[in-house]
Parts: C-alpha cells; sequence; structure tokens
C-alpha cells in the first residue's frame, strides 16, 4: 500500500508525465474544454426554458420532474447509446453532458423565479413595467443566486463525467483512468481518478468563493 | 437504430438476473447509507462545531467523480461488489445526512420542548417526536439517494460490476444498440418504481400529514 501511494506520487509529479499531447497538461485542458462547451450549451438551452417556466408559471411540472428524471439516468448508456448511432465523433460526449447538466440549471432557475416575492413582481407590473422589463431587470436579478448555484452544480457534475470522453476513444483525464484500467496499471487509474477528484473540488471551490463575493450584500438562501 | 426483439426474448432470464443483482448494489447502498447517516445526522444536529464539519466534508466527497470513488476503493477491495457497494454508500450517505440534519432542524421547538416538559427523555424524545416528525424531509433525501444509487450502480461497469450497466458494456464492444437501450430504459423503469413505492411508503408513515391537509 505505501510502495502505491508513493508511486502514485512520483506518476503525480514527474515532468515527464506533465508533458506532451499525452501529458497531464494537455489532457487537463481537453477536460476543461469538454466541460466548459458542454456547460455553455445546456446553459444556452436551459436558461431560457427555466426563466420562461419561471415567469409564465406554465409547465412547473416539467421543471419539477426533469432533475429526478435526469438523475436517473444513466449517463454511461446515453454516451454508448449516442455512440452506436453516430458512429466516432464527439457527439456521443457532448450530448451526454450537456443532457446531464440541463436539469440542474432549469431546476433551480425555476426555483430561483419562484423564490421572488410576488409582491415585488406586483409592483414592478404596477409601476407600469412591460413583461420584458419584470423578467430581466426585476426577476432574473433577484433569482441570480440560485441561478449561479445550478450552474455550478452542473459544471461540478460535468467535469466528473467528462471522463467517460476517453471511454468512446476521445481526450481528457478520463484517458488515465481507461488505459490504465486496459493496461492493468493501478498507478495509472489512480493518478487519473485523483487528478479528476481534485479539479472537481478545486471548482466548486472557487466557484462557490465567486459566488458568495458577488452576492455578499444578499441574504443567505440555500438551493 | 433498431430494436432486436427476439434478442430481449432469448435473453429474459440474462436480463432477470442483472436487474436482480442492480437492485440489489443500490438497495443495500441505500440501507447502508441510513445506518451510518442517521447517528452522524443526530450527532451533527446536536453538536454545532461538528456540524459544519460533517456537511462541508460529505459536500466535498460529494464533489469527487463516481468513477473516480470506484477507482480509488480498488487497492482497499479489488474489483468485487464490495467495491460497488462502499463506493455507492458513499454517495447516499451525503444526501441523507443533509436532508436528515434538515429534517431534524426543522422540528418545532415548541414541541421539543413541550417532551421535556412531559418528562419524556431525550432518547425517547428522538425516537418518538423528532424523527417521525422529521421524517417527509428525510424520506424525501431517501427517495433521491435511491434514484442516484440505481442510476449509478452502471458506472461500476468499468470495475467489471455494474448490474444492468454491463449491458452497455457489451453493447459497445459488439457495437449492439439493443442489449444499450434495454439496460437504459429497464434502469430508468427501476428508478420510477422505486420512487413510486417510496412515495407510497411515506404516505403511510406518516398519516398526520394527510389529517392536516383534509381538515
Amino acid at each position: 500500500m505505501y510502495e502505491l501511494f508513493k508511486n502514485l506520487g512520483a506518476w503525480l509529479v514527474s515532468g515527464e508525465q506533465w508533458a506532451g499531447s499525452d501529458g497531464i497538461g494537455h489532457r487537463l485542458a481537453e477536460h476543461l474544454q469538454y466541460s466548459l462547451l458542454a456547460t455553455l450549451i445546456a446553459a444556452a438551452i436551459a436558461l431560457p426554458v427555466g426563466l420562461l417556466i419561471g415567469h409564465t408559471g406554465r409547465g412547473a411540472f416539467v421543471a419539477i420532474n426533469l432533475s429526478s428524471f435526469g438523475r436517473a439516468l444513466p449517463t454511461v448508456g446515453l454516451v454508448v447509446l449516442v455512440f452506436l448511432a453516430s458512429g466516432l465523433s464527439m457527439w456521443p460526449v457532448y450530448i451526454a453532458l450537456v443532457a446531464l447538466a440541463i436539469p440542474s440549471i432549469v431546476t433551480n432557475t425555476y426555483a430561483g423565479m419562484t423564490a421572488v416575492d410576488p409582491e415585488v413582481r406586483d409592483a414592478a407590473r404596477g409601476q407600469g413595467m412591460r413583461w420584458h422589463q419584470v423578467l430581466f431587470q426585476v426577476e432574473l436579478p433577484l433569482a441570480m443566486p440560485l441561478i449561479m448555484t445550478g450552474l455550478r452544480l452542473a459544471l461540478i457534475q460535468v467535469v466528473a463525467t467528462a471522463t467517460i470522453a476517453a471511454y468512446v476513444s476521445f481526450g481528457g483525464l478520463g484517458r488515465y483512468v481507461f488505459d490504465g484500467l486496459a493496461q492493468r496499471d493501478l498507478v495509472q487509474v489512480l493518478g487519473g481518478a485523483v487528478l479528476v477528484a481534485v479539479v472537481a473540488v478545486v471548482l466548486d471551490l472557487a466557484l462557490s468563493a465567486l459566488q458568495r463575493a458577488l452576492f455578499r450584500h444578499r441574504p443567505a438562501k440555500s438551493a | 437504430m433498431t430494436v432486436d426483439w427476439s434478442w430481449i426474448s432469448d435473453h429474459t432470464d440474462d436480463l432477470t438476473t442483472l436487474t436482480l443483482s442492480h437492485l440489489q448494489a443500490a438497495l443495500t447502498a441505500v440501507l447502508l447509507g441510513l445506518v451510518v447517516s442517521l447517528p452522524l445526522a443526530v450527532v451533527a444536529h446536536r453538536v454545532r462545531p461538528l456540524r459544519g464539519l460533517l456537511l462541508g466534508l460529505s459536500n466535498v466527497l460529494f464533489t469527487i467523480p463516481s468513477i473516480a470513488i470506484f477507482v480509488l476503493l480498488l487497492p482497499v477491495s479489488g474489483l468485487t461488489r464490495t467495491t460497488t457497494v462502499i463506493g455507492l454508500t458513499i454517495y447516499t450517505l451525503v444526501v441523507l445526512l443533509r436532508n436528515t440534519v434538515e429534517g431534524l432542524d426543522s422540528v418545532p421547538a415548541k414541541t421539543k420542548e413541550a417532551a421535556k416538559a412531559m418528562g419524556t427523555r431525550p432518547l425517547r424524545t428522538l425516537l418518538t417526536v423528532e424523527l417521525p416528525l422529521a421524517l417527509p424531509v428525510i424520506m424525501a433525501g431517501v427517495r433521491i439517494a435511491t434514484v442516484m444509487a440505481i442510476s449509478l450502480v452502471s458506472v461500476a461497469t468499468y470495475i467489471g460490476d455494474g448490474g444492468l450497466g454491463q449491458l452497455f458494456t457489451d453493447g459497445f464492444q459488439r457495437n449492439f444498440p439493443t442489449p444499450v437501450i434495454v439496460g437504459v430504459v429497464l434502469t430508468l423503469l427501476l428508478a420510477l418504481v422505486a420512487d413510486a413505492l417510496l412515495v407510497t411508503l411515506q404516505y403511510v408513515l406518516t398519516p398526520w400529514t394527510r389529517r392536516k391537509r383534509s381538515a
């Protein structure tokens, strides 16, 4: 066990391991690229949907049940399914990651919108604001903390799951996990797992710190 | 992408075995999660300084990717069912701990004072007053944990277990979509049925919430 940890430490810090196109630096960049792009696409789809459902109050059933559907959907199965349908392309990775990210964003955006005090909304309408002014100048800013929480949760889930890109022959930090499993090289498998875990934890801490700094003046609300 | 229906009828025995093994892994993890999280939640609820530590620690655990957890357990328990169950338990633990603490917090202080004034001992208050009143919030956690565990079992296919997840690797290696589709559908169905059963269980266990609504 001690030997294993020593080798793992050596693997993580060796300069050789960090350099080149299959080095940790490059794999880390790939991993972040998949994760950020997938989260952005998911946000572009999920934010308008969540805002619309929250603003109109229609389709609330969808917003509430989407998150439990998202939780139940096995990502591994989804990736393989899209892979078999589309062949060797980036589609399986992005479709699976986007599908994973959408529920948290829609549900939290909707939750943020319903948490807006109805009297504030009425007051805005009473002042003669149009629907888009109410939405963008009143509801959206008030719902922002919970919307941010949704984006953060989505990004963390996506970073954790982007590991499977390597399963369908792409890069990212999952490369080490799957190559290591294939080569029975436990040090490499553990190295990959530790790196993914560290990236996820660090991103989560950084984003929650950013969130606290941005919304310092707001009373704390839990998701 | 077409479904080969004859494959399904030819493999009903295998599918039953995989479904049962899938369910066994998920349910064991949720039960273990409950056994571990209940005492921890009571401690976190009563001892303020420990509360932040326990909840913070469990949040960090939740951020660690599931494949990473399974892999990190390999030196401890190897390519076995134990690894699957421990990995899943860690995930359910996080959700169950948070919800149980929130549930205990939601019990009105006056109710606890009334129990104390009637001479009820702390342990008895916990078992007969606090836990029952916290049950709706705890059950919400149990539902989330169960659905999540059922979905996550398939990740363990990478370490050679994974119940229905084995259908994904099988279909992937043979370039044959039918097992994958069947695996996804069965996983979703399991989650749906388990969730419905838990809602029913909660309905039966908390008759007072019904009476309040009809009054």
